[in-house]
């Protein structure tokens, strides 16, 4: 596969864990907040309202009690009581004491005019006959105004009641400060965007606002008439959002209003909103760390084995490719073998005849000698091919079983007993009893001692000593073969294991022998070391491990 | 001194031809047969010191004989005779009792060697058990 692809498959399995764990979560978060944010809405709602209303029964027991006061002196004094200039100035004396939100007060006769007034105006000789709210009392017994500017530009209102006499009918009239509700309405103002006041049904301002100006003033409001309830409505104003809370001042034509910003009233939700924010990225980006990193983990696992696996099925094709190769060659060079030893034999008859004398002396039989002399080389140089060809078709795939050395060791040594004997070399052994059993290739791995023990009789040639050592190593078992030959020279040492690679007279060594050791050996996991002193004979050292390579590569070595 | 009796069971008649004519050169008495069957019929009839096997032949095969030999003819040797290259029927011939074995092509003196070395094997076992 393409590294390409990996990647692919890399950013596929991320966006998908990425997708399936973050988009549950912000389901989740965008519910929560929703809620949330409902819960607190409602809340705010509720604590508006319960301001609103709180407000209106501050106010109107304010209001009430100005005119249960004002009711109480009209129904306690009769009119010839307070039509009289100096009771009156004395009564509005208490009334101030106690109450200076009463700035005058008057006595109307049912005519409209004033038969007694005690307060700052000159209105003696004003008379209401003709005024909307004089009607309004004389027909509903209590009349509110709306608030107008002073004499001395403070907002007033009026109050008047009415008193029913025996026959007579008469109105007590007071003017009332309207700097008392605005200081009520004001203290409830809240953060920096809210507001509080009251209007009246034309929408004119009864107490300042904040924002929309002065009192008097129209303001614009998209409100109805709430009647007795407290309604809440929210709209934008200039891009800003306001929540306001109004409703109607019993007996008056006025209605409260109180507003809010709602975005500054929910600022410790706009905080939670942004602390959930926050956390969700940290959330979403530490996912995607992980995400990546197992994702990463598994894709980089998942490469290295598609690459074992075409290592392992290149190798398992180079193997079978070798074994029918090495079947081929075996085939050919058996065939090879026997008519190179006719030839051999039928040269050697030539030769012993030549040797018998039979033909005589001349140089016609020395040519002859010769020719053979070449038959006989050839022969030998055909023969070193058939015989690589051979090994090569042995150096196939090796078995796996269990295989006891020491018994390897013996059973090696002793199809060479024949051989030391006439040759007077001691074989010793000093065999480890302990030795595991090792899983590899019996046959392979006793060419490779019969090779070793053939190599130290040759070093040996006559009148020597070959020990045969066996141990454990480390995690490998160990084999030595020390014999007590010449040794090796310091400049051949490098080369011992080089194919073609032989000390001996030409014809008689190939130079294979320990180049086949060494590739069955690497073949079989093992190694192979090579100790020597010029003299004092050579150790050869096999090492193999316990358990062989499973699956060996099909790398021929020459 | 006595000729060393040398049996050659190999399915090459050229083969046989030539390794008859050398040995014999060299003081060797030889017969040989081409397979497996006639060379147990020939030792029936005629004893035999030492016997070059080939390992691969038609019918009986070389390994089958030399089992058929050791369990038959205790007193004689036999040197395997191997085309194959592979030290393993080589080795397996002599797990199998057979004194030794020998690669084709092989240089005759190597061959008369081994044969006498095969020869004094034989007499020394038989004095030994003669002794016995």
């Amino acid at each position: 596969m393409i590294s390409t692809s990996y990647s692919r498959l890399k950013w596929y399995l991320v966006l998908i864990t990425l997708g399936l764990s973050v988009v549950p979560l912000f389901a989740l978060g965008y519910v929560i907040h929703n809620e949330f944010r409902k819960t607190y809405e409602e809340k705010l709602t509720d604590n508006l309202r319960l301001m609103v209303s709180n407000r209106r029964n501050a106010i109107s027991m304010f209001l009430n009690e100005r005119v249960v006061q004002l009711q109480m002196l009209a129904d306690i004094h009769s009119f010839a009581e307070m039509s009289n200039q100096a009771y009156l100035n004395k009564v509005f004396d208490a009334i101030h004491d106690t109450s200076s939100s009463f700035f005058d007060i008057g006595v109307i006769g049912q005519n409209g005019s004033h038969e007694a007034y005690c307060g700052p105006f000159d209105l003696m000789e004003v008379n209401y006959r003709d005024e909307p709210w004089f009607h309004q009392v004389m027909l509903k017994g209590l009349y509110i105004s709306d608030v107008f500017m002073g004499f001395r530009n403070f907002p007033y209102f009026i109050i008047a009641v009415k008193r029913q006499e025996g026959g007579r009918t008469w109105i007590l009239r007071a003017t009332i400060d309207s700097e008392v509700f605005t200081s009520l309405v004001r203290n409830v103002r809240t953060g920096q965007m809210g507001d509080a006041y009251i209007i009246n049904n034309k929408n004119v301002l009864q107490t300042p606002s904040r924002f929309g100006g002065r009192a008097l003033t129209k303001v614009d409001l998209p409100i109805g008439d709430p009647g007795e309830n407290v309604e809440i409505q929210s709209w934008r104003r200039d891009g800003v959002p306001v929540i306001a809370g109004f409703t109607r001042l019993p007996n008056t034509s006025w209605r409260l209003v109180i507003m809010e910003n709602p975005e500054e009233e929910l600022s410790p939700l706009l905080r939670t909103r942004s602390l959930i924010y926050a956390l969700f990225g940290s959330c979403a980006l530490m996912i995607f760390v992980g995400a990546y990193l197992t994702v990463s983990s598994v894709v980089s696992r998942l490469k290295a084995s598609d690459r074992e696996r075409a290592a392992m099925d290149a190798a398992v094709m180079q193997s079978s490719k070798m074994a029918s190769l090495g079947k081929l060659a075996a085939g050919v060079a058996h065939e090879v073998n026997n008519p190179l030893s006719i030839i051999r034999e039928s040269a050697g008859w030539i030769r012993d005849i030549i040797n018998d004398g039979e033909l005589g002396d001349g140089p016609a039989v020395d040519e002859l000698q010769e020719a053979i002399s070449d038959i006989d080389r050839h022969v030998e140089r055909a023969r070193t091919v058939t015989h690589r060809m051979l090994g090569f078709a042995r150096r196939m795939e090796p078995l796996q079983e269990d295989v006891d050395l020491n018994m390897l060791a013996n059973q090696t040594a002793s199809f060479l007993e024949n051989e030391t004997r006439h040759r007077n070399i001691l074989v010793e052994t000093d065999l480890d009893p302990e030795l595991p059993l090792i899983t590899t290739d019996a046959n392979q791995l006793q060419q490779v001692i019969l090779n070793l023990l053939e190599n130290a009789i040759d070093a040996i040639d006559q009148d020597g000593q070959i020990t045969v050592v066996t141990r454990v190593d480390g995690d490998t078992v160990a084999l030595d073969i020390a014999d007590s030959g010449a040794g090796i020279s310091r400049e051949n040492m490098n080369k011992v294991f080089d194919p073609f690679f032989t000390t001996k007279p030409t014809g008689e060594g190939t130079g294979l022998g320990l180049s086949i050791v060494y590739s069955t050996l690497s073949k079989l996991g093992g190694t192979i070391r090579v100790n020597s002193d010029p003299g004092q004979g050579t150790t050869f050292t096999i090492r193999l491990p316990f358990t062989g390579p499973q699956f060996p590569g099909g790398k021929e070595e020459q | 001194m006595n000729q060393i009796r040398v049996l050659v069971v190999d399915d090459e008649p050229d083969f046989l031809k030539l390794i008859q004519r050398r040995l014999t050169k060299r003081n060797v008495h030889v017969d040989t047969v081409t397979n497996g069957e006639a060379a147990l019929a020939f030792l029936k009839d005629n004893p035999v010191d030492v016997i070059i096997l080939d390992v691969r032949m038609p019918g009986l095969s070389g390994i089958d004989t030399l089992k058929e030999i050791r369990k038959r003819f205790r007193d004689t040797e036999v040197i395997m005779l191997t085309g194959h290259g592979s030290l393993q029927s080589g080795i397996e011939g002599i797990s199998l009792g057979a004194y030794d074995y020998i690669l084709k092509p092989f240089s005759i003196d190597n061959l008369l060697g081994r044969i006498r070395a095969a020869h004094e094997h034989a007499k020394l076992r038989i004095e030994r058990r003669s002794n016995q």
